[in-house]
Parts: C-alpha cells; structure tokens; sequence
C-alpha cells in the first residue's frame, strides 16, 4: 500500500510534537502537560488576574509560541488569509463551554493525548467520552446545524490576535510585576520561558502546516473510512509513550495520576462537551489556536471564549480538582450541553424556514 | 450540482458534499475558500472513487469531482 505524503508528514509532525511535548515536561511542565491548550488559557487566565486561583497563574509561552508559529509560517506559505464574522457570540459562548469541559476533565485533547501516553487511563474513559461527543455534534451538522459562513476580513482583524500574544509575552519578559505567578500547584511548575517559546513556536508551524485535528481524524474515520488525518493523533500518542517509557514517566493506572481525578463519570462527560463544542465550532482547542494565527478571527473569538470559561470555571469553583469534579461543575457540563444543543437545533430551524 | 462551502467551518464542507454524493451525484462542484477545506472534501473525494480537477478562483477553489469508472 501506498502511504501518501500527506499521511508521511502527519506521522512526522505527530512524532516531533510527541518529543517536544515529553521534553517540556521533563524541563519542568507538570505531568503529561507538555501541552494542555486548555490549562494554558486557564494559566494565561490567572496570570492577568481574571481568576484568582493561587496554583494555575502563569503566561505559559506555548501558547504564544503556537500563534506566532501558525502567524508566521501562514505568511510565508501565502496561507494567512483573515477571515471571520461566522456568528462570532455564539462561538465565545461554545468556546466557553467547551473550557468548562476541559477543566470538569482536567485537559484539552491534546492532554488527553498526553495524558494516555503517560498511562493515565482515566484519559481513556475521557477518550471515548470524546469520541461521544464528536458524533453527537455531526449528528447534528448532517441536521443541517451551522454557525454560518465567515467573510474575508482586513489584515488587521486577521493578526490582532497575534498583536496581542506579543504584547502579552513583551508583558512577560519585560514588566511580570504586571502578572501573577503561582508558587504552588500545576502553575509553578513550567519550562524555561525560551524553552516554552520555542517548543509551542516548533508545534505550531507544524500543527498549522499538517492541518494537526484530533476531531478530524475521528470524524473523517467514521464518515469515510479514511486514516489520514488520525495518523498525526496516532503518532503523537506513540512518541509520547516512547519518550515516557525511556524516561520513567510512564505510570499505568487509574488513581495516583498527576493533575487528574478518577471521577468516571466526569471525565466521560467533561471530554464528551468537548468533543461535541468543538465539532460545532470547527476545531478542539488547538485547531481554534492556530485557525487564530492564520488569522482566522473567529478562532480568535474562541480563544477569548475559553478565557472567559477558564476565568468563571476558576471563579465560581467549576474546575475539578484531583479530588474530583465538583457538583457546581456538574451542573455546568449539563448547561453546557443544553445550551450547545439549543444553539445548534435553533439554526437547524433557522434554515429550515429560509427554503 | 453545485456545492458553495465558502466561508463553512470544518466539517461542513465535508458533510454538505457529502450529502449530496449520497443522493448518488455522479458529478458535482464544490467551492472553498480555505485550504483546509480543500484538502478535506480532495480527500474524501479520493476515498469515496472521485476523481477531482482544482480550479483556482479569486475566492479560493473550484473543486470538479467526477466518480471514476
């Protein structure tokens, strides 16, 4: 059989960004969180006060280095095209929820990835909870549901984005007096800032260039029967378990398991509002990141959405802790799927009534 | 058949041409102005025994797929 090219650089993307991800544990990220989208923004979040959560405040330079990376490569391969205008509230508002998943489950998928490659099994129930809510959202998308189309935009909507991570990192490294940094918990614990920077910057060009999606590989494997996309997932998830496995961080199990809980039933339905926001919205969380680069203002929207969920998740006690999710947290999920699903019948509605 | 996935947020330029290979389409056209929505319906056309011809269009591309015998 012949494997395409683009499989070829999928696997190989998925391969370099499964040994960044290990290293920026090693070099001091908390466990099986080389990257965690979600927990970043959620850092990101404190850093700038918008929660006051003593143990996640830190601007973690991944995620800048993710946009600036998808910026800069997206100009030089002629793909930066600034688009946005499809139904950009009811995207932060999907996005918000989708964050309130995330920290119900303890990580974005791409944590859930890591999380797997370092034994966590609790990432596995979360993992088919993903699975869940990705067909639920397709479900919906054959219905006919849709945000609507987006619309070419100005350069400076495309990159304003972009514009504000530099500023957040020139914050960084030149007034931190401005930001709040934990000295406990999972937000003390962070690589060297250039480290970071280069690490998110590395897995970004290449998530940006190989179109990285976890829901896409799932959803192209369910409606067509096509590989391609899941390969990156795949090998992702491989080198990870490699590099774990050489370096000792490999622990199989459920409970004793870093910044996670052993709440089934939660992580299945925390991964689950994910799988089926992120559908809705075109992308799980690193998707909507690098869309934001390529200058895509409505992953931009997301990004803010997930801030703002981060913030009340962190505010209003929502967040799960490794004690588990928290009944408020609860009732959050269930609101998020209310919600996510009232959106999507209303524009399902919409249409039907404009033919 | 004419397929406008312009400006559609992934996946539904997959799902809109999809809906209408299954109603048994031997030939359609799709519109998409994003790269990874060209690359998305290119790939199902492939798996599904499409062949395709891109058109570049101001707006983006002009995706001809035609099932192959």
């Amino acid at each position: 059989m012949k494997i395409s090219k683009e499989k070829k650089l999928l696997a190989l993307g998925g391969i370099i960004t499964g040994i960044v991800s290990v290293s920026l544990t090693i070099l001091g990220n908390p466990t099986n969180m080389g990257f965690c989208i979600a927990c970043f923004y959620r850092d990101i979040a404190g850093a700038l006060s918008l929660h006051s959560a003593a143990i996640v405040q830190y601007v973690r330079p991944e995620i800048i280095g993710l946009i600036f990376g998808s910026f800069i490569i997206s100009i030089v391969k002629k793909e930066f095209k600034p688009r946005g205008g499809s139904s950009p509230i009811l995207r932060f508002i999907i996005s918000f929820f989708v964050m309130i998943g995330a920290l119900v489950f303890l990580g974005c998928p791409f944590r859930m990835i890591l999380r797997l490659a370092g034994g966590d099994l609790n990432a596995l129930v979360a993992l088919f909870g993903f699975i869940g809510g990705i067909v639920g959202g397709a479900l919906l998308l054959n219905k006919g549901a849709s945000l609507g189309r987006s619309y070419k935009q100005s350069n400076i909507e495309g990159s304003a984005i972009s514009v504000i991570f530099l500023a957040l990192l020139s914050i960084l490294l030149f007034i931190p007096s401005l930001l709040k940094f934990s000295t406990s918990g999972p937000g003390s614990l962070h690589a060297p800032i250039i480290i970071s920077l280069i690490g998110g910057l590395v897995v970004g060009s290449l998530a940006q260039r190989n179109r990285f999606c976890m829901a896409g590989g799932v959803r192209d494997q369910f409606l067509f029967r096509d590989s391609t996309l899941l390969t990156g997932s795949v090998f992702l998830f491989a080198a990870a378990l490699v590099m774990n496995l050489i370096t000792g961080n490999f622990n199989l199990g459920f409970s004793g398991q870093s910044v996670a809980h052993t709440d089934w039933l939660w992580n299945f339905l925390g991964m689950a509002l994910v799988g089926y926001g992120s559908v809705i919205l075109g992308g799980c969380p690193i998707r909507q990141t690098i869309l934001a680069g390529e200058g895509n203002s409505d992953g931009a929207i997301s990004i803010f959405g997930m801030m703002a969920g981060a913030a009340f998740a962190h505010s209003f006690g929502l967040a799960s802790s490794s004690n588990g999710a928290t009944v408020k947290g609860m009732v959050a999920t269930v609101v998020g799927f209310v919600v996510i699903t009232a959106i999507s019948l209303i524009t399902i509605y919409n249409k039907k009534r404009e033919i | 058949m004419e397929v406008d996935a312009r400006g559609l947020s992934c996946p539904q330029p997959i799902i809109e041409t999809k809906k209408v290979v299954d109603k048994g389409a031997k030939s359609l056209s799709v519109l998409v102005d994003n790269i990874a929505s060209k690359e998305n319906v290119m790939r199902f056309a492939k798996a599904m025994k499409f062949d395709v011809v891109v058109n570049d269009t101001d707006y983006g591309w002009k995706l001809d797929l035609k099932e192959n015998d």
